[in-house]
């Protein structure tokens, strides 16, 4: 055992654990003040749901018989079985590992709890609280685990070449393809697009992208699995892209639309750190400044899409984590470079720019299709058993009170009362 | 007596509360308040989406007066709240038929 390493993964583990109320606040700001505790309850209740459902069943899913090239693991591990504090070592898919077992599936299970509670930005202000625990839940052991397994669990796209650092594919363009599919069964808000939805408090947003800016160091240098150069050049790579992206919404929205934003800040800061995700340890450090900057110059311009096609996603996780995750899915095809990280050969070819030809960037459009497709098919289909089944929405009227009251019979901000 | 109503801008109301004690009013109730008038509202922008705001945050301030009292006290908070800008509000007398202090049970003028 690497005592080093498995303190850094210790830590990023709770670092990344603490992007989901970090993603709370984030989304909560940007929802009207009636529906604020319903869209805090949503996030954190995937912290209660999603880990015991990782123990029981959906680790072993992602990570059983792993590195069979396939679509699934097993279920050799439904309740962590082996799963404990040694270092696995030997000649198996894991052998690389020099932390305990049971703390890579204790990180891991940090990005399934996340995944899943970036879909409620799209559906805020209407989903049925019952309706959307079975969802994240079914979610979770029927698209999460699959695709986790695909790519970090030696599936089918790792043995393909395909290269994913932190979840450019599993986890962001797995969670936007996800939150299309939901949004078009579930319908849009009430009102939408003619009243206006203006964000309730932007100070929580500002909040909470610091949360998640920071947590994202865990997410994307934990990756590396051990505190070494590669995690090193991840966190740089992670906080420059952030930074380039900021800037690049926000000359974007202040050419288009006149001034330059807290949200935009905010939301540029987010769509770097989605896009960086799956180049983190793969890509050099200017790199990782142009692949943010063009994060957020897309995903601003990607804004429009759901006014000009008519889908209600209420608060971009389509614009930011779909088209974010693409966009950095693509660019690793062009960026990958073995100076970064000498596994890039014998895993992969290197980027188009970087000496390695058209391949990668052909398994990273084929593993982000793939992803956005299964995603989308699965996730609709869910949404619909739901919605025929228990019902996703809430009624008219409970959506005119607002979640806070028809849903969990408690109001966020009281100083309106006398007393 | 007369009840003296003005809608003034939010910056202003604390220079109006002085011109007024300086002019030697006892008191006032002082409200927040949002409305429109020919200033008009405003636009928002939230990630590329606009959004009209027609109502304008303004301050609304009350005093009860004697009758003899009431055109001087409107003439301070008007030159008190002054801008010359679009926006600067305006003030209005009405009637009050009764006034009564509730801890003495004083009426009328000895209660203003």
């Amino acid at each position: 055992m690497d005592t080093g390493n498995t303190a850094w993964v210790l830590i990023s583990t709770a670092l990344v654990l603490f992007m989901t109320p970090g993603l709370a606040f984030f989304y909560g700001g940007m929802v009207r003040a009636k529906h604020m505790l319903g869209m805090l309850m949503q996030n954190f209740f995937a912290m209660g749901l999603l880990s015991v459902i990782w123990v029981l069943v959906a680790f072993s899913l992602a990570f059983g018989d792993a590195g069979n090239g396939g679509v699934i693991g097993n279920l050799d591990h439904i309740g962590f079985t082996d799963v404990g504090g040694e270092v696995l070592g030997g000649d198996g898919f894991f052998g690389f590992l020099t932390i305990p077992f049971v703390l890579f599936a204790a990180y891991q299970m940090t990005f399934a709890i996340i995944t899943p509670a970036l879909i409620t930005g799209a559906t805020a202000d209407r989903l049925k609280f019952g309706a959307y625990a079975v969802f994240i839940a079914v979610w979770l052991v029927a698209v999460y685990a699959p695709v986790a397994h695909w790519v970090f669990g030696g599936g089918w796209l790792a043995e393909m070449g395909a290269l994913d650092f932190a979840g450019g594919a599993v986890v962001h363009i797995n969670a936007g393809a996800a939150a299309l599919a939901v949004v078009l069964v579930l319908g849009r808000r009430k009102g939408w697009p003619d009243e206006a939805m203006p964000p309730h408090s932007l100070p929580w947003t500002l909040i909470g992208t610091g949360i998640l800016w920071f947590g994202w160091a865990g997410f994307n240098a934990g990756s590396a699995l051990g505190a070494d150069g590669i995690a090193a050049q991840a966190i740089l790579n992670t906080f420059v892209a952030a930074a380039a992206a900021m800037l690049g919404w926000l000359l974007a929205e202040r050419l288009k639309d006149g001034h330059a934003t807290t949200l935009g800040g905010a939301s540029g800061a987010v769509a770097g750190l989605v896009a960086i995700t799956p180049c983190a340890g793969f890509v050099g450090s200017m790199p990782a400044i142009l692949i943010g900057f063009a994060a957020g110059v897309v995903c601003f311009l990607a804004l429009g899409l759901k006014r000009m096609f008519r889908f209600d996603d209420s608060l971009d996780v389509i614009a930011v984590h779909l088209v974010g995750g693409l966009v950095g899915s693509l660019l690793l095809g062009l960026f990958a470079d073995a100076k970064v990280n000498p596994a890039v050969p014998d895993i992969s070819n290197e980027g188009l720019l970087t000496g390695g030809g058209i391949d990668l960037l052909f398994d990273q459009a084929v593993a982000s299709f793939a992803t956005l497709a299964y995603s989308f098919v699965a996730s609709f289909i869910i949404a619909k058993v739901i919605d025929a089944t228990m019902g996703l929405r809430i009624t008219s009227d409970e959506e005119d009170r607002g979640m806070d009251l028809s849903l969990h019979a408690e109001n966020a901000y009281a100083y309106g009362d006398f007393g | 007596m007369k009840l003296i109503t003005a809608i003034v801008k939010p910056f202003k109301a604390d220079e109006v509360k002085e011109a007024l004690k300086e002019a030697g009013v006892q008191g006032m109730t002082v409200t927040e308040v949002q409305g429109f008038g020919r200033q008009g509202g405003h636009t928002e922008v939230y990630r590329g989406a606009e959004y009209t705001v027609d109502f304008v945050p303004k301050i609304r301030i009350e005093v009860v007066a004697d009758v003899t009292d009431a055109e001087r006290i409107a003439d301070v908070i008007v030159s008190a709240a002054r801008t010359g800008k679009i926006g600067d509000g305006k003030v209005w007398i009405t009637d009050v038929d009764r006034v009564l202090r509730i801890r003495t049970g004083e009426r009328d003028n000895d209660a203003v």
